[in-house]
C-alpha cells in the first residue's frame, strides 16, 4: 500500500476539516476526489445508512434533527448530508435544512452538509454515495441522507442507504395517493410525521389500506406515527431503524452485490465523463440524426452508442 | 487528465449577535441564489463559534454577515476565529448599519467588503463573485 496523503490520513483518522474538504473534492468533481474515493475503498461499510426522504414540508429536517438527538444519546457520530435541489436554470440554491438542526451545531459529534443536487454526471445518486462512503471512511456511524423525494430522487435513495425512511404528512394535499407508486416500494419504514395534527390519523388510515392492497411481501414496512415538535413517536423510529439495520447487518453477505453495483455506477459515470471530454459527440451524429428522425428509438440509440463508443474511444 | 471544472460559489449568509431582523439578509440570500450561488442560510442569533463551525464544514468560499445593531463590532472577533480554524481563505462580508470608523476597524480586521444601505444587486453580486475566486485561490489544497 503507498503512503497516503496528510488529507488522507486526517480524512480517515475523522478530522472534519479534511472530511469538509474532500466532499467539496467530491462535489466538484475535482480530480483529486478518484485518489480521495480509491483510497478510501478499504474502510468502507461500517457506517449504517439512513435515507430519510418524502415531500417537501413533511418534517423531514425537523424529524432528522429529533433523530439526531436519539443517535447521539445512544453515542454514536453523525454524519447528515443533506441535499436540495439546485435551480435547473440559474444553478443557484437555498439550502436551509440544517436550520431545523441548528440545535447539534456546536456537537462535534455531529457533522452536517448541505448539498445542492447540481447537474452530476451520473445523476445524484452517484456523488452523494461518494459523499456518504467519505463520510463511512471518515468513521461517523450513523450517516444520515435527507433528499427531497420527487421523482427520481426516491429511487436514487434507494441504492445509498441500509434503511429508508419515507415521511409523509397530512396536509400537504392528496399526496399519499400521489406518491405512492415510487415510495411504497423502497420504504423499509413509513412515518406519518405531524401526528399531532388533526388529520394524522386519516393519512395513517389510507397508508394501511394501500398496504393491503399490496402483493404479499415477505417483509413487513412499519408505519410510525411521530410529532417532530413535540418528539413523540420518535424512540419507536430509532427502534425500528436499528431493527430494520440489523436486518441489513445479516444480509451483509449482500455486500458482493453492493460492489458490483457500485462498480456498475462507477463504470457509468466514467463513461459518461468520456463521453463529454472527449467529445464522443462527433463519433455519434449519426445515431443522433437516426433520433432525431425517430428512425430507432431510445434504446437502440443507446445500443448503438456503445458500440460506436467501444470502437472509437474506450481503447485509447 | 481533466481540468478543475468551474463550480458554483458556496456562501454562507448568516446573523450574529443579539439583532433578529433577517429580512435584508434574506433578500441578499435570493439574490446571490439567482446569481447561481449555493446558499447556506442559518437563523439569526448564531454564536461565533457556529458560525466557525458552520463555515467549515459547509465548505464554503466566502460569509455574509447582516448587521443593523451593533453586532457588527463581533466580526474582528470572528475573523480571529476563523484563522484560528485554519479558515483564513474565507472571504467575508459585511451588510448594513455600519459607521465609517467601524468600517475601518472591521477592514483592518480583515473583512473584505462592507455593504450599506442601498447596495446594488450587482454589485453584491459581482463582489461575492469575485471573492469567491480569491477564496478558491487561497484555498489549502486536500
Ligand atoms: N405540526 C407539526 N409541524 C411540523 C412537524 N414536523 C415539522 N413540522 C413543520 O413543518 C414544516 C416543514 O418542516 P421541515 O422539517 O423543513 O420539512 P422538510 O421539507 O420535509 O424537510 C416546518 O414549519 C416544521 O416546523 C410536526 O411533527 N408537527
Ligand atoms: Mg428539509
Amino acid at each position: 500500500m503507498t503512503e497516503l496523503s496528510t488529507g488522507l490520513t486526517s480524512l480517515l483518522a475523522g478530522e472534519s476539516t479534511a472530511l469538509a474538504r474532500a466532499i467539496t473534492a467530491v462535489d466538484n468533481e475535482h480530480p483529486v476526489a478518484r485518489d480521495i474515493l480509491g483510497a478510501i475503498q478499504a474502510y468502507l461499510g461500517k457506517a449504517l445508512v439512513v435515507g430519510f426522504t418524502g415531500p417537501p414540508g413533511a418534517g423531514k429536517s425537523t424529524l432528522v434533527n429529533r433523530f439526531i438527538t436519539e443517535m447521539r444519546a445512544r453515542s454514536k457520530s453523525v454524519g447528515v448530508v443533506a441535499v436540495d435541489p439546485s435551480s435547473p436554470i440559474t444553478g443557484g440554491a437555498l439550502l436551509g435544512d440544517r436550520i431545523r438542526m441548528s440545535e447539534h451545531t456546536l456537537d462535534s459529534g455531529v457533522f452536517i452538509r448541505s448539498l445542492a443536487s447540481r447537474g452530476h454526471l451520473g445523476g445524484l445518486s452517484i456523488s452523494a454515495a461518494r459523499i456518504v462512503d467519505i463520510m463511512d471512511a471518515a468513521g461517523r456511524e450513523i450517516v444520515i441522507l435527507e433528499t427531497v423525494g420527487t421523482g427520481q430522487s426516491e429511487v436514487e435513495m434507494a441504492e445509498i442507504a441500509d434503511v429508508r425512511v419515507v415521511v409523509l404528512a397530512p396536509g400537504l394535499g392528496d399526496d399519499v395517493q400521489a406518491i405512492k407508486a415510487g415510495i411504497l416500494e423502497i420504504a423499509d419504514i413509513l412515518v406519518v410525521n405531524k401526528s399531532d395534527m388533526p388529520l394524522a390519523k386519516q393519512t395513517v388510515r389510507q397508508l394501511k389500506g394501500m398496504l393491503a392492497l399490496r402483493a404479499p411481501v415477505e417483509r413487513q414496512v412499519p408505519i410510525i406515527e411521530t410529532s417532530a415538535l413535540d418528539g413523540k413517536g420518535i424512540p419507536d423510529l430509532s427502534e425500528a431503524v436499528f431493527d430494520q439495520g440489523t436486518n441489513h447487518a445479516s444480509t451483509k453477505k449482500l455486500k458482493s452485490a453492493d460492489r458490483y453495483r457500485r462498480l456498475l455506477a462507477q463504470t457509468t459515470a466514467r463513461l459518461a465523463e468520456t463521453l463529454v471530454h472527449q467529445q464522443a459527440h462527433t463519433h455519434l451524429k449519426t445515431v443522433l440524426e437516426e433520433l432525431k428522425n425517430a428512425d430507432i428509438n431510445l434504446d437502440t440509440a443507446a445500443c448503438r452508442a456503445l458500440k460506436i463508443l467501444n470502437e472509437n474511444l474506450l481503447n485509447d | 487528465m481533466s481540468e478543475v471544472k468551474p463550480y458554483p460559489p458556496r456562501v454562507l449568509v448568516t446573523k450574529i449577535g443579539l439583532d433578529g431582523h433577517d429580512r435584508g439578509s434574506r433578500i441578499v440570500a435570493s439574490y446571490l441564489r439567482d446569481a447561481g450561488m449555493e446558499v447556506i442560510y442559518t437563523n439569526p442569533w448564531q454564536e461565533l463559534d457556529s458560525v466557525v463551525k458552520l463555515a467549515m464544514e459547509e465548505d464554503v468560499d466566502v460569509i455574509g454577515i447582516s448587521s443593523l445593531a451593533t453586532d457588527h463590532l463581533l466580526v474582528p472577533k470572528l475573523m480571529r476565529s476563523l484563522s484560528d480554524a485554519g479558515l483564513s481563505h474565507i472571504r467575508v462580508i459585511v451588510g448594513g448599519i455600519v459607521p465609517d470608523l467601524d468600517e475601518m476597524e472591521l477592514k483592518k480586521a480583515g473583512v473584505s467588503r462592507v455593504f450599506h444601505p442601498g447596495s446594488t444587486r450587482e454589485d453584491i453580486i459581482d463582489s461575492v463573485n469575485q471573492l469567491a475566486i480569491q477564496a478558491l485561490e487561497a484555498r489549502p489544497s486536500f
